[in-house]
């Protein structure tokens, strides 16, 4: 693809790295990533991916804008609170970058369109707030073959890692959601606006590294932070055998929308 | 092999680079581009950048114009 004299500027600080340049951002512009939630995580990656040119961005959220989301998703302001949060970030992203193309999906990712809605994404970003979610995006993404970023934050703690096909996945490491209520939600515990920005940057990079091929990706490791103390750690992980979606013997072989947590459900039906 | 020709005179940084590093994805290993470029920043910075990223600056050379260089980089 030709760039335009102002493409060659907007995204003259990729072309002048080494490991991107021209080709990189080519594979950028023709990249396509679908990011779960309009939320703490999807706000910064939806903002870092488009100000990178990603050529196509979907995502998926059932939400809209409440009073309280406005503490950490940056994506949304004061005056969106009401309008569904695919549109508040559509709107966004048009005004920072025509360039991008939005998919806006304005559902919850369930069993029933999980497979449909990832068919024609290069990438998956995991930034919802309930482990239902996140195991379904595991497994819709082990079982399809695409790469995706987890990505979990709670009061001042933050994990992530990369799955890439043949590599660990979340239930490598998680066999299976935890009960209902066992552990609290954000809007329960309450989480720290900034890390929110700390973990998406993170899962915006990898999807951008993704893209580009450029190093290598956070995949059979797990980052972990802490912000109080400001500690970061990275554990190396292994695929099990005994995995129920990836290992010798797989029990996990359709997908499963599990129970949520009441005020998670209870939320849902106040925003929508 | 093939020689090419680009003039950044015009360019500010890091502009001149980007211009410089455009052209080159262009090329096939082995051509050559000759960057005209301007005496200081871009003359400090240009064959320095284009080394770094494993390109080959075979020479460096004031035109027939007085401030103006020819900077040959092989790709």
């Amino acid at each position: 693809m030709e760039f335009t004299e102002e493409q060659i500027v907007r995204y003259s600080r990729h072309i002048l790295l080494k490991d991107v340049g021209v080709e990189g951002q080519e594979k950028i512009s023709n990249g396509k990533v679908l990011i779960v939630g309009a939320g703490g995580l999807g706000a910064p990656v939806a903002f870092y991916l488009a100000a990178a040119g990603v050529g196509t961005i979907g995502i998926i959220d059932g939400d809209t804008v409440d009073l309280s989301n406005l503490q950490r998703q940056i994506i949304h302001f004061t005056a969106d609170m009401g309008k569904t949060k695919v549109l508040s970030a559509k709107e966004k992203i048009a005004q920072l970058n025509p360039d991008v193309k939005v998919n806006a999906y304005q559902d919850l990712f369930t069993s029933a369109n999980a497979f449909e809605l990832i068919k024609d994404y290069d990438f998956i970003i995991d930034g919802t707030d309930n482990f239902p979610v996140k195991f379904l995006i595991n497994d819709a993404c082990v079982l399809a073959g695409k790469p995706f970023s987890h990505g979990g934050i709670l009061r001042f703690d933050g994990q992530t890692f990369t799955h890439t096909q043949g590599n660990v996945c979340y239930r490598c490491l998680f066999n299976s959601p935890p009960p209902p209520n066992a552990v609290p939600t954000c809007s329960q515990a309450g989480v720290l606006g900034a890390i929110a920005g700390m973990l998406g940057t993170i899962q915006a990079a990898e999807a951008l590294k993704y893209l580009t091929g450029v190093g290598e990706l956070l995949t059979n490791r797990l980052l972990s932070f802490n912000a109080k103390t400001m500690d970061f750690r990275t554990v190396h992980t292994r695929r099990s055998p005994r995995c129920p979606i990836c290992g010798e013997h797989p029990t996990v072989t359709t997908l499963i929308d599990y129970e949520q947590a009441a005020c998670d459900i209870l939320s849902h039906k106040n925003n929508s | 092999m093939a020689t090419f020709n680009l003039d950044i005179t015009k360019e500010h940084c890091p502009m001149t680079f980007v211009k410089t590093k455009i052209e080159l994805a262009k090329l096939q290993k082995g051509d050559i581009l000759n960057v005209s470029l301007s005496a200081g920043e871009p003359l400090e910075n240009v064959p320095r950048s284009a080394t770094e990223q494993g390109f080959t600056v075979l020479s460096v050379a004031e035109t027939g114009t007085k401030g103006i260089f020819n900077v040959e980089i092989q790709k």
